[in-house]
This record gives C-alpha cells, structure tokens and sequence, in this order.
C-alpha cells in the first residue's frame, strides 16, 4: 500500500507524515501532472492552427484534450482520488457535472432549436446576426 | 460454511469500527466543504459558459472572435497560469513539510505569475476595448467580458487571497486552521486553472477556427 501515499482527500494532509515521507513524491505528482499538461495544452494550439486534420473534426478533437487536460488537473492537482476520504468528493463532483452537463446541454438545444424555428423571422435571431 | 461465517463477522466488525470512528476530521470536513463551493462557482462559470456559447455568432456586424484574438497570447497566459497552477503545488507541499523558505518562494511565484496573467488580461481587454470592440458593442462581445472578466476577477480575489494567507502565515505560524486554508486556497488555485482550460478551449481556439 505504500504506492497509495497520495490518496488522500483535497485539502487533506498526506496519511504518511511529512517527515517519513519521501520529499520526491508529491514533487513527482505535480510534476507528472505539469508535464501531462503541458502535452495536451500544446497538442491543443497545434491541433487548432494545423490544416492535417479534417477541419471539421477539430471542435471534436479539442474538447476531448480540453477534457482530458480537465482530469489531469483533478487527479494530479486538487488529488481526486478513490481512496475512503475522497468518496464525498467524488460524489459532489459527479453530481456537479450532471448540473453543468444539463445547463450546457439544455441551454443550447433549446436556444438551437428557438432559433431554427424562428429562421423566417427577421428579429430575435441571435445566432443568425453576422 | 465456516468461512461464510468469518467473511460475515469481518465486515461486521469492520462496520462497527466505521460508525465507532465518529465524525470525520476537521481537515476533511473543510477541504469537502471547500469542494463544495468551488463545484458551485464551476456550475456558475457553465451558465456563464453556455450564455457565451449561444450568443458566439451574434456580433452585429461587428469585430469577430477570429480577428481580434491573438492566439500567441493566449498561449503565453495559459503557460504562465499553468506554472502558477504548479508552483502553488509545490507550495502546498513545502507547506506540509513545514518548509519556510520554501513556502514563501513558491508563494512569491505563484503570486507574480497571477499578476502577469492578470496583467496580460487586462492589456489584452485594453486592446480590445481601444479597436471599438467593447462589450457593448455586440451580444458576443458582452458575454466574452463576462465571462473572460469573472475568471479575471477570480484570479485577482486570489491573489488577494494569497497575500492574507502569506499575512496569516508570518504571525501565527503553521497553526492548523492556517494550514487548513492554505489547502483550500490551492484547491481554488488549481480550480481556475480548470476554468482556464474551458476558456482557452471554448473562447479563443474554436474561436478563430474558419
């Protein structure tokens, strides 16, 4: 169990005190997490300015390295982890992206579809308006 | 049978230890608390997100997203809030080896990397602002402010928030409840650069695609 040293809840203290532990490892956490980031964040500006990929597959492609660079931040920087003191955590972040999924979501397919069935109309288009 | 029987009496015993652990510490209940607050400003921050998204293509015959960001800065805010992200990582860590010079090193880091970010920010809205692109100039452009403008504003909250902890730090030394907050200010550190990730994606890099 000594590789689960980091599995402890954000803003909790490390379960191995500070001086039996190793000063590398949280170092090496971090640092895994920079580098893991810094790769998708670059991946994501190539990806955006290069004309190799089908052009309209790219929205596609960034939202997944935006996504991916999202759990890289949460299990590498703020420590989201399994373990039995991040559970709570866990549950609040899962309900916390079924709120952000359903105003996202819910907020453009309504407006989507507001807007195809006012096509004809000359006002109140918003997305229309170029 | 009688191993059915053992497998039963362990996880009994070990319930009863559960519920005998009493109320979890206080450094768990904060940081869950903490988390807390910071899933309800990521809930905010999507309505701010999903008002920017519907209103995208809504410039009036303005100025457009494509010509007036300018990706080489927002890659260089990106990086420097990245190393910000990073180094009050490390503060955190010199913070539970109880590192003085460590802490105050990477605190001064974090703090000067928020204020180039926010500084890169805010001559970037300048800018903007100058080439008749204001926010009310078109629906996209309010609701770019808004939402470009409350990340700004979080950031500028933390640093503030950054230099009381420092404050805290130097007279009542590594108190508990000191340390406690220094946690849950990296959780908010950490959780704007999340933000940030949304913003850069969203706003400005399929903001210029064709």
């Amino acid at each position: 169990m000594t590789d689960t040293r980091w599995d402890v809840a954000p803003g909790d203290l490390p379960a191995i005190p500070a001086s039996e532990r190793k000063a590398s490892s949280g170092l090496l956490v971090y640092t895994t997490g920079l580098l893991l980031a810094v790769i998708l964040t670059v991946t994501s500006f190539w990806v955006a300015n290069t004309t190799v990929i089908w052009a309209p597959g790219v929205p596609a492609g960034l939202a997944v390295l935006a996504i991916a660079q999202m759990g890289v931040h949460l299990v590498f920087f703020l420590h989201i982890t399994t373990g039995p003191d991040s559970t709570n955590n866990v549950l609040a972040l899962a309900f916390g992206v079924l709120i952000v999924f359903l105003v996202l979501v819910g907020s453009l397919v309504i407006m989507a579809n507001l807007n195809e069935n006012m096509a004809h109309g000359e006002m109140m288009n918003v997305q229309m308006q170029r | 049978m009688n191993i059915a029987v053992e497998l039963d009496d362990i996880s009994q015993s070990e319930l009863l230890n559960v519920s005998e652990a009493g109320p979890a510490p206080k450094r768990i209940v904060a940081g869950f608390g903490f988390w807390i607050f910071l899933l309800s400003d990521i809930v905010m921050f999507s309505a701010l997100f999903a008002t920017y998204a519907v209103l995208a293509k809504a410039t009036a015959g303005g100025p457009t997203g494509a010509q007036l960001f300018d990706l080489r800065n927002v890659a260089i805010e990106t990086a420097i809030l990245l190393l910000s992200s990073y180094s009050c990582g490390l503060m955190s860590l010199a913070v539970d080896s109880r590192h003085h010079l460590g802490t105050a090193i990477a605190a001064a880091v974090t703090f000067l990397l928020g204020a180039a970010f926010l500084m890169l920010e805010l001559r970037e809205f300048q800018g903007m602002i100058a080439l008749g692109a204001a926010p009310q100039r078109s629906a996209f452009l309010s609701a770019f402010f808004t939402l470009v403008g409350c990340h700004g504003l979080h950031v500028a909250i933390g640093l503030g928030w950054l230099v009381l902890m420092m404050v805290q730090l130097s007279i009542r030394g590594y108190q508990p409840v000191v340390v406690r907050r220094l946690h849950c200010f990296s959780l908010f550190w950490h959780a704007l650069d999340i933000i940030w990730v949304l913003i850069f994606t969203i706003v400005y890099l399929m903001g210029v695609l064709p």
